[in-house]
């Protein structure tokens, strides 16, 4: 019994690294078992630490200096964006929260419609997104051939990585142009619910114009919307694949069909994804700049009837006016910029909270 | 009678060797896979029923005039039709599994075609700017919006995005490999809130990463508006994703490698030069690869940090240096249907870069050492199999042998016996 430990005790650690190149490297020294004391001879406990070579204290010293330095770096930003905001939000005060214009050179500008304006838009995208990427994530895993299935899963991949600025061409150029009939009709069948009506149009006018549908916030939320579904999507689709095995052959066993297994096993499984990754959709739906600054035509009041033509968009904001702006208006786009930021923020943790909580784990 | 009931899983060899006559029943194999044709007709039957009903409520109902809202109500309408004549032979359980099949069918199947849609219709538009050689080795610099495609390219725009990914990519690759290594091989307190700040960078808004730089950078240390200002800007962008996805694929290395590493006497750093890294690279070289994809798509931080500029810059350190998203955005502001064209076909081109850089990542990405391992592993395991097999069947013909001749030797050379 006791033989085990006194060897383990008395085998030199520095003549086994002598033949480590580079002037030896003591390894971390793996804690050896606490030897079991035999009850004739009271051994005094051995001190177990570690002794680090020379290079790899520097390592060490490297690799923290590296996560400091991104430490800072991002602390710096964060800092940097409240401490220029805050001249901005010293001189507007809670009105900056309530005010719905944007005049930051007479003090008269706040975040009230660009705040509402910025969710708006990110709401209509997650509502039409979510039910497509639902869509899309279930028949890669369920429905899909198992020969096709590799192919749609790198599509989706693909499709998640192109350049925003892309779907904003085919927003600007395709879907402005034939989507204003899809608006009216809406307008016209469902003018009994509040956002959908658009004001200053007659339905019975053969002769009116368009525009008034075109650059909306709904067009706008369409476009984030297909930026962001291959998103959601390929989020969803990581987590249904981790469904247990043994658990959808259980249900399928038990006599259910592909729906009772999916609503049984699956949804119930994925439930943390489908919220983790709507949540991180939302986050660049916040976010989106191009695509919305080439559809939207801005406006800084409140504009609640999403069809109906301008909008508005914090980063669509900071791009049309950083340009022209004087210190204190570069103040008050920092605020508006921290405002959309710490919304994000919000929306991040939360979706990397709720997945991690989730079944699935932190898999996304 | 006994046979009948048991053989309906077993098969057909059972029934075919033993009684060929005796079952009255023939046994007929259960169709697995394939559509039925009632299936084929419920969905045929209820998409036409759906086109004509719409079509009859377009032109004599409802004030339908536009094909997206006729899509819309005949899409309704087939879901309901489809149900119903589902309905009249199904159970209700049936109906709802078909329903849900086909919602799925449908949704997959737009999202897919919309898609592939934006890439066509992104080519196509700009199909007339790409066949010509100029259009890849000029600058705008000589062009003017209303000179014809044959003159003026994109060639700027291509040595800016590289330039500047370029740029990002040596401040984010060392600094973010090293930080999630940080992450991974020195976990404690400060580790959690380096992981926590990072995440929560992830969240930046690129247009606020841009506006950061353009207002520390530019307006306050007086940096001029250049390629450097962008890069550093994308590089604050694309740092959070580097790490983050760095520190999972780091995270996934087996803890047992680098205790063997320990084991036989290595250092930390030898463990992660040696051990680690190896172990993930492939990761890693994915986790590289996204974050460019991202890097390489931003347009709002080049807007602002860098400029947009008609002629070639090379020089990142001065003067505005455009990229590929930001000469897109400058292209379709104006109304030239030229121009409109060439910024099609420079959309073209990125999109083909990020698919260039997609795969790289996929042929990188499919050979980890452990999947290698693994896929050793399996092949040693099927060899095996193979071998018992083989073996137990020489055994068989031995004993096969041994009954029907006697204690003659087996005639089976030994040689394949050695087979392991």
């Amino acid at each position: 019994m006791a033989v085990v430990p006194v060897l383990v005790g008395t085998r030199p650690f520095g003549s086994a690294s002598a033949e480590a190149d580079g002037g030896g490297e003591p390894p971390t020294i793996p804690p050896a078992p606490p030897p079991a004391i035999p009850p004739a001879q009271q051994d005094e406990p051995r001190r177990i630490g570690t002794r680090r070579s020379g290079s790899d204290r520097v390592f060490r010293a490297v690799l923290t200096a590296s996560g400091v330095g991104v430490l800072v770096v991002m602390a710096t930003v964060g800092l940097f964006l409240l401490a220029r905001a805050w001249d901005a939000l010293r001189v507007a005060g809670w009105g900056f929260l309530t005010t719905q214009a944007w005049e930051p050179d007479s003090g008269n500008f706040g975040i009230a419609a660009i705040l509402v304006g910025t969710v708006l838009i990110a709401l209509v995208a997650i509502l039409v997104a979510v039910p497509f990427s639902l869509g899309v994530a279930l028949y890669i895993n369920e429905f899909a051939p198992p020969r096709i299935k590799p192919a749609l899963t790198s599509v989706v991949d693909l499709m998640a990585a192109i350049p925003s600025v892309v779907f904003g061409l085919w927003g600007f150029f395709f879907l402005q142009g034939h989507v204003t009939g899809l608006a009216r009709w809406l307008s016209t069948t469902f003018s009994w619910f509040g956002p959908f009506q658009v004001p200053g149009t007659d339905p019975t006018d053969p002769l009116a114009t368009a525009t008034v549908y075109t650059s909306s916030t709904f067009i706008a939320g369409l476009v984030v919307a297909m930026m962001i579904t291959p998103v959601i999507a390929s989020i969803m689709r990581e987590v249904f694949s981790q469904a247990p095995v043994g658990e959808r052959e259980g249900a399928l066993a038990l006599g259910s069909t592909r729906w009772g297994m999916i609503r049984s096993v699956v949804l119930p499984f994925g439930k943390g994804g489908i919220i983790g990754g709507t949540m991180l959709g939302l986050g660049r739906a916040l976010g989106e700049t191009i695509a919305v600054y080439m559809i939207i035509s801005p406006v800084f009041a409140i504009q609640w009837h999403v069809l109906a033509n301008g909008g508005s968009s914090v980063s669509s904001l900071i791009a049309l006016r950083y340009g022209e702006s004087t210190p204190f208006g570069m103040s008050a786009l920092m605020a508006a910029g921290l405002a959309l930021f710490l919304m994000t923020l919000v929306v991040n943790f939360v979706a990397s909270s709720v997945v991690a909580r989730s079944r699935s784990g932190a898999s996304s | 009678m006994s046979t009948t009931t048991s053989t309906t899983s077993t098969g057909t060899t059972s029934t075919g060797t033993t009684s060929t006559g005796t079952t009255s029943g023939a046994e007929t194999r259960r169709q697995l896979r394939g559509i039925r044709l009632g299936d084929l007709l419920d969905v045929v039957g209820a998409a036409v029923a759906a086109f004509a009903l719409t079509g009859l409520l377009a032109s004599q109902v409802l004030p339908i005039n536009h094909p997206m809202g006729f899509g819309a109500v005949g899409v309704a309408l087939f879901v309901l039709l489809y149900a119903l004549l589902v309905g009249l032979t199904e159970s209700s359980v049936m109906v709802r599994d078909r329903l849900v099949a086909v919602v799925v069918h449908g949704l997959a199947g737009a999202v897919i075609l919309v898609l592939a849609f934006v890439v066509v219709f992104t080519v196509a538009r700009g199909a007339s700017a790409l066949p010509h050689l100029n259009f890849f080795t000029d600058d705008m610099a000589q062009a003017g919006p209303l000179d014809p495609l044959d003159r003026g390219g994109i060639w700027h725009a291509i040595v800016g995005t590289l330039l500047q990914i370029a740029i990002a990519l040596v401040i984010t690759v060392p600094l973010g490999l090293l930080t999630a290594l940080f992450l991974s091989e020195m976990p404690g307190r400060l580790a959690r809130l380096v992981r926590t700040v990072v995440e929560a960078m992830t969240a930046l808004p690129s247009i606020v990463a841009g506006l950061f730089v353009y207002a520390t950078l530019i307006l306050a240390l007086g940096v001029p508006k250049s390629g450097v200002a962008a890069a550093t800007a994308i590089s604050i962008m694309m740092l959070p994703i580097m790490v983050r996805s760095s520190d999972v694929v780091l995270r996934l290395v087996p803890g047992t490698l680098k205790e063997a590493s320990y084991a036989l006497g290595a250092g930390q750093l030898r463990t992660v030069t040696h051990v680690v890294l190896p172990t993930a690279r492939s990761g890693l070289t994915t986790a590289v690869i996204l974050a460019t994809a991202r890097g390489i798509g931003e347009t709002s931080p080049v807007l602002l940090t860098s400029g947009f500029t008609a002629a070639l810059n090379a020089d990142p350190t001065q003067g505005p240096m455009v990229s590929l998203p930001l000469a897109i955005f400058q292209f379709v502001k104006s109304p030239e249907p030229t121009m409109v064209a060439r910024g099609f076909g420079t959309a073209a081109v990125l999109m083909l870069l990020v698919l260039l850089l997609f795969v790289v990542a996929r042929v990188v990405g499919g050979r980890t050492p452990l999947t290698v391992d693994a896929q050793r592993r399996r092949r040693e395991q099927r060899r095996a199999a193979l071998a018992a097999a083989w073996r137990s069947e020489l055994q068989r013909t031995r004993a096969l042998l041994r009954r029907g001749r006697g204690q003659r030797p087996s005639p089976v050379p030994v040689a394949l016996e050695e087979i392991p």
